[in-house]
């Protein structure tokens, strides 16, 4: 029996078999339904783009009960139910039973806090097969200054416990950055308390609103080895027990990742007012037109034809030094999204890689920020964000 | 009542797949696949056909008779491998046991 998926950020893989995916552009097996940009959270490396879609914007229940049949149809297996925050949608409950009717595996990506014991029992009914949820820390006053969120961390403590009584298998995803990363073995421990099967150890990945937040989030490069030493410690203690996946960060490294799997290759996810994207950053990067499930256009459509997809798919948009690059179809060329925000073209090489001409002044601005003194973040939220009082509040 | 965790398969067990992990023939792909938290596993024919005769009711043993009528196969070679099989999928949480009732 072999395990066909690869590490969680980009688990979201095609069987691949032994054909090249590259050749075919197959479903992928699994689809993030971002069904709301609403969350009471404000951490400062939020995944959603700087300009959130407003409530009014949001697909309607029967809208998204659609989108859902359509991705069993066309061969999805599993979607995630993430944001935002996707329990501030009323109507999850019966999203949740769609998916379940329709014969598509279901995961709740969450931040707990708004979650009764009762809606959770609900969900688990309407059939939810898995639970991931999101720490900030090990104690409350980091945790809860990290979130923007008085309450928080305490709160997820407890519905981690009802996920478990109620036999959800549980997640534990902790986003580290340097005001955190020292509470790593901590997070180890309490996510065996909380009898946690997996724990997603994701280093922020350095985009729109983390971007904004490098200075206070970057860690140093000290952190960063310690940090893969303990993950790597853990991974072999606890084999059978715990099943720990790790998001590198990619600053302080030599090549860059191979972000989604490669740009329309085994990836896609759909906004809260329905645009096919072929990554959730992939709004940042202007230019680029999504279509929405609300075209004429099915959704399969627009995966396998529309100009967003195939503008990066390959390795034929590819400019020097990707293109004659030995590695172009290992990591094609690392991030869009990266590349991007950091040069200001999506089509030239993602400076995490040492062939990027700017590799070495980015990730030298980066290391000045990780040893400086700016701890304080600017909060993500509808108004652009909120910058952190100087006392912390 | 949910099965327990981190078991050990042995000719007694009465293994079944828990809520979680979910057999399912994918019509596009024409595979059978395991269905799991974040993972999506590719089980072969014989995984395939052991999982199916695991209901929580059949043991281990049962399950090697059954397939050693019907491929004409030595009992303990089958059991062996079927042993292995299921405490590999045990062993990355997708897999748990009906046990007796001791209350």
């Amino acid at each position: 029996m072999s395990d066909v998926t690869i590490p969680p950020s980009d688990s979201l893989a095609v069987l691949e078999k032994q054909r090249s995916t590259a050749e075919t552009f197959g479903i992928p097996l699994a689809v993030l339904l971002e069904i709301t940009h609403r969350c009471p959270l404000q951490c400062p490396y939020c995944s959603n783009p700087v300009e959130l879609d407003r409530s009014g914007k949001e697909l309607t229940t029967e809208e998204w009960k659609k989108v859902l049949s359509e991705l069993a149809e066309i061969g999805v297996l599993q979607v995630h139910f993430s944001g935002g925050e996707p329990t501030a949608r009323k109507d999850l409950v019966e999203l949740v039973k769609q998916a379940s009717e329709v014969g598509l595996y279901s995961n709740l990506i969450t931040s707990a806090v708004l979650l009764t014991r009762e809606r959770l029992s609900e969900l688990a009914d309407a059939g939810l097969c898995h639970v991931q949820i999101s720490f900030q820390g090990i104690e409350e006053g980091l945790a809860d200054r990290v979130a923007g969120y008085k309450g928080g961390h305490r709160k997820k403590l407890e519905v981690a416990k009802w996920t478990r009584e109620l036999d959800l298998p549980l997640t534990v995803n902790a986003v580290m950055h340097r005001q955190n990363l020292h509470q790593l073995p901590d997070i180890i421990q309490m996510s065996l308390d909380l009898d946690a099967d997996r724990l997603e150890v994701a280093n922020v990945q350095y985009y729109g609103w983390a971007l904004k937040n490098r200075a206070a989030l970057m860690p140093t490069v000290a952190q960063l080895d310690e940090c893969t030493e303990i993950v790597e410690a853990a991974r072999e203690r606890l084999k059978g027990r715990l099943t720990i996946d790790y998001v590198v960060p990619d600053y302080y490294a030599l090549r860059p990742k191979k972000c989604m799997g490669g740009w329309g290759r085994q990836f896609f996810n759909i906004s809260p007012a329905g645009k096919v994207l072929p990554c959730h950053a992939a709004e940042s990067i202007t230019g680029l037109e999504f279509e929405s499930v609300r075209s004429n256009h099915s959704i399969a459509w627009i995966w396998q034809n529309s100009e967003a997809f195939n503008r990066y798919r390959g390795t034929g948009w590819m400019k020097e030094p990707c293109k004659s690059c030995e590695f172009r179809e290992i990591d094609f060329g690392g991030c869009r999204c990266q590349a991007f925000a950091l040069t200001g073209d999506a089509a030239n090489t993602d400076p995490a890689c040492a062939l990027s001409p700017l590799h070495e002044t980015i990730f030298k601005q980066a290391e000045r920020e990780a040893e400086g003194e700016t701890s304080r973040f600017l909060y993500r939220n509808f108004a652009g964000g909120t910058l952190e009082s100087e006392n912390g509040t | 009542m949910a099965g327990p965790r981190h078991i050990s398969v042995s000719e007694a067990s009465r293994p079944v797949l828990p809520r979680h992990a979910k057999l399912k023939y994918d019509e596009t792909r024409k595979v059978w696949v395991i269905l799991a938290p974040e993972r999506v596993l590719a089980p072969d024919e014989i995984a395939v056909e052991v999982l199916q005769l695991c209901d929580g009711k059949r043991s281990v043993g049962d399950v090697s008779d059954q397939l050693a009528a019907k491929y004409a196969a030595p009992r303990e070679a089958i059991l062996a491998d079927v042993i292995v099989m299921l405490q590999d999928l045990a062993d990355k949480g997708f897999l748990t046991e009906i046990r007796e009732k001791t209350s």
